[in-house]
């Protein structure tokens, strides 16, 4: 890698710590240019998460000393704070202190005027911008005028964008300034292994954590390409891969042996501290005591949830109304409900599953017509039932539709999956998919 | 640098540097050009006006109205900087700049152009009743003492269509009040890219307003063009190495004269011809020259071209994993079925698993949470997006969805789609699924 302008033992080291992005480097060094030349105005960098926007653009403007400002949007709840880090970071502490208390656009570009004017530019400014899309929902015209603020505040500034959506998703309706784009390719799965096996444990040969690596990546590379996930999988999965090495009961060698012992130890993962069901700590323990609890929790941990009796039926009736047509409830709670046959009484537009569409209102007086008949011993319809109901909606397991003050008649709609339905069903002994019209 | 002596010092890579570095300054708009290029009768029509205010004082409205990068700034500042050039006018004339997406509402306007007359001191404490009140003060504060004449104030207001939103449009009523009224000589240009910026003007602004437009609609032709791409490129004549600019310039002239060079040119001016999208295209080839390829050559165009005609939705589609490829697919097939009806995860979910049970033999089934998080990483690219946007009381995996990509773009993704699975191939394929 060669560009003019820059010292040469400095973009060695470069690209030694960025693995698998040359290309990108290079043609970022060359968008840019030496540091005295004008660059594009607004250069926006799209790529997936974790492609190494940030971290490269970050790398080459440390690195190489140039004049820059790092900004995460997601840090900036305000167009004020913005702009003091820039002219913080190019003018000194002075010029962000004599930002006025609620700057706007222009008190900014007349500020960075005033202060370029004074110390021009004699490297071109780099203002970075991460995660660019929050940018958007600020002020409608901090977007388009950071995007040629070069012409602006007439100042060697280039302004780089970074985010995971693309363009199309920024364009202001009258339009504006086109940036540049460039696109920050997916890394693929032999540069995955590649940079994955640069972590590899001291006490182990690379060669064992190559193979490790490839084990991995054959579980998880169809549903996650996200390089910070997998190396926080990798690092957590390690020690449990290792286990049969420190016990004596393979080499390194057998491969074969040590894949059985891991993949579903990996399938379990992807379950679980994946999807962050459980923390990586809990997931340690877990992997300690495995022994006396031989079902993991995860998944089925946050289906429990204690509920009163009542509640419970009150839940199930609900889910009941939800998800059957109202005319089919003759069917279900009535002894004699004569030979209804499940194609006869239904409109067309109903027989598609109701699970597909999601719940239906319904109104109170069904739930509590549902809730008698399916709850098996007489219920006097106390307060205490109906302040369930309400306790149900403050949980968010039941939402009520329409406004609060609605007193008579209230519809509720109900907010919690079929799983948790069935698990709830099973704790009070009831069959809930006999009564559901779609499973009929 | 400029200085014989030098010259012949400079050596290969210097040149190529120094190069780089005026057709960067060139192609970013930094420097004006010479002479506008095919715009010649408005460039007299908005010289000829604002010497008339300039000179005479006479008070104007004009607007600038052409697409985006047309050159409506370009033609402005070329204008400017030759009426600037006569001696009576640089000492008279005031300019004050205003930018739409700057100057937000009519109190930073008015702040700003206080600023730019240079009365902030002559403002001072004073309270205002009105608007009108304030800009008279401010006209009035510039009328010279001994000639009871004002001086001529040219307000260039740019991205126009902005200021039309401001309430009640104070800021633009009153300074075409002013222009249509003899109080003072001022002069309002407009530049904007909307057409029916009169539209949107109250009708008391409207009839204000002399309703004198500029269009700048490029009736280039393709040789024209072709023309202006060469002098994009080609260096100045006072370049400090001779041969070295010869050399550049016969290249770009060779260049320009290729076949495949003069056929992607075609494409780009079909495709628009405006001169910023050019830009663009000629700075991505310069970029690419270095002293080891020291002329510009038609593999650089051609890149730089690919690089800009990139579709990025493709290229997103391009790095998503196998299971994300799936759902994609699946909502595709809904859309198909249901001839673009929004559908929600459930229906996405049930499709997907559908093909799991009855076709795949390569992809294992997945837990339901997992493929629930594949799907919000799409929601997250914004690949797909909830219909309405009031989420809060309708369940995650209920919630309406519509997808953002074409049919053509999935089709084309799944054939450039590394290690694409067959029978994923297939299902893509297949009209029902």
């Amino acid at each position: 890698m060669q560009c003019a302008g820059y010292p040469e033992d400095k973009l060695r080291s470069l690209a030694d710590r960025l693995p698998c992005r040359e290309t990108q480097v290079t043609t970022l060094l060359s968008l840019m240019g030496e540091p005295d030349q004008y660059s594009y105005p607004s250069i926006f960098i799209y790529g997936h998460r974790a492609t190494g926007k940030s971290h490269v653009v970050f790398s080459v403007m440390k690195d190489l000393e140039l004049p820059y400002t790092f900004v995460d949007c997601v840090e900036c709840v305000s167009p004020a704070l913005l702009f003091h880090r820039v002219l913080l970071a190019f003018f000194g502490p002075d010029a962000a202190a004599s930002l006025p208390r609620c700057p706007s656009l222009s008190d900014f570009v007349r500020l960075y005027k005033q202060m370029s004017s004074k110390t021009p530019a004699t490297q071109t400014r780099f203002i970075i911008l991460d995660r660019a899309e929050r940018t958007r929902d600020m002020d409608f015209s901090l977007l388009p005028a950071l995007l040629r603020l070069q012409e602006l505040v007439s100042d060697n500034v280039t302004v780089i964008l970074l985010s995971q959506v693309v363009w199309e998703k920024f364009r202001p309706n009258t339009g504006c300034f086109e940036p540049l784009l460039f696109h920050f390719p997916d890394y693929n799965k032999a540069d995955l292994v590649q940079i994955l096996s640069r972590d590899h444990h001291p006490s182990y040969t690379p060669e064992l954590y190559a193979s490790y690596i490839n084990i991995l990546l054959g579980v998880f590379f169809s549903v996650c390409r996200d390089l910070r996930e997998l190396r926080h999988l990798a690092a957590l999965n390690f020690p449990k891969f290792c286990e049969p090495l420190e016990k004596g009961e393979a080499k390194e060698s057998d491969i074969h042996k040590l894949w059985r012992n891991i993949e579903p130890h990996l399938q379990r993962a992807m379950q679980t501290v994946y999807l962050r069901e459980v923390s990586s700590m809990q997931w340690k323990e877990q992997q300690m005591d495995e022994k006396e609890t031989t079902t993991p929790r995860g998944l089925s941990a946050h289906a429990h949830i204690e509920l009163p009796y009542y509640s419970k039926f009150l839940l199930i009736a609900a889910y009941l109304a939800s998800f059957n047509p109202a005319r089919t409830d003759r069917r279900f709670f009535l002894k004699s409900h004569g030979k209804i046959k499940k194609t006869n009484f239904l409109k067309k537009h109903e027989k598609t599953s109701n699970h597909l569409l999601g719940p239906k209102p319904f109104p109170l007086d069904r739930l509590l017509a549902i809730f008698y008949s399916v709850v098996d011993s007489r219920v006097a319809p106390t307060a205490s039932i109906f302040s369930q109901i309400m306790s149900l909606v403050s949980l968010q397991l039941l939402t009520q539709i329409g406004h609060d003050d609605q007193l008579d008649a209230p519809k509720y709609k109900c907010a919690v999956s079929m799983d948790f339905i069935l698990a709830i069903s099973r704790t009070v002994n009831f069959d809930a998919v006999k009564y559901l019209y779609d499973f009929l | 640098m400029t200085s014989k002596r030098k010259s012949t010092a400079l050596t290969e890579a210097q040149c190529v540097s120094l190069a780089q570095k005026i057709l960067r300054e060139r192609l970013c708009q930094q420097r004006l050009p010479e002479q506008p290029v095919g715009l010649e009768s408005q460039y007299r029509h908005l010289l000829e006006l604002l010497k008339r205010t300039a000179v005479h004082g006479e008070s104007n409205s004009v607007l600038i109205v052409g697409p985006r990068g047309a050159g409506k700034t370009m033609l402005l500042g070329c204008v400017l900087r030759e009426l600037m050039n006569l001696k009576e006018v640089l000492k008279n004339v005031l300019q004050v700049e205003l930018n739409g997406l700057l100057q937000t509402d009519d109190k930073i306007a008015l702040k700003e152009i206080t600023r730019q007359l240079h009365l902030e001191n002559v403002v001072g404490d004073k309270v205002f009743g009105s608007f009108a009140e304030n800009l008279a003060f401010l006209l009035e504060a510039l009328k010279s003492g001994d000639k009871s004449r004002s001086r001529p104030v040219l307000f260039i207001l740019d991205e126009f269509d902005l200021f039309a939103h401001h309430k009640n449009q104070t800021l633009l009523y009153n300074l075409l009040d002013v222009s249509q009224s003899a109080q003072a000589p001022v002069a309002v240009v407009g530049l904007t890219c909307r057409l029916d910026v009169l539209e949107l003007l109250e009708k008391r602004v409207k009839s204000r307003f002399s309703h004198r437009q500029i269009h700048l609609l490029n009736p280039l032709s393709f040789t024209q063009y072709v023309e202006a791409v060469g002098s994009q490129l080609s260096l100045p004549q006072d370049f400090p190495h001779p041969k070295f600019c010869d050399e550049w310039n016969r290249s770009v002239t060779k260049l320009c004269e290729d076949k495949s060079v003069e056929e992607l040119l075609r494409r780009q001016f079909n495709s628009s011809k405006d001169f910023r999208s050019l830009y663009m295209l000629l700075f991505l080839a310069v970029i690419r020259v270095s002293p080891s390829h020291s002329t510009l050559r038609e593999s650089d165009l051609l890149e730089a071209s690919r690089l800009i005609s990139a579709d990025s939705k493709a290229n997103i589609l391009h790095g998503l994993s196998v299971l994300e490829l799936c759902l994609i697919i699946a909502m595709k097939h809904l859309n198909d079925t249901y001839d673009g009806e929004p559908f929600n995860f459930q229906m996405v979910h049930n499709e997907f698993t559908k093909f799991i049970q009855r076709k795949s033999h390569t992809i294992h089934k997945f837990e339901k949470p997992v493929v629930m998080k594949a799907f919000e990483h799409l929601v997250e690219l914004e690949m797909v997006r909830a219909v309405d946007s009031a989420t809060g009381k309708v369940q995650r995996e209920y919630q309406l969805m519509r997808l953002m990509l074409e049919h053509g773009q999935v089709m084309e993704a799944l054939q450039k789609y590394p290690q694409c699975p067959t029978d994923v191939k297939q299902w893509a394929l297949s009209a029902f699924a």
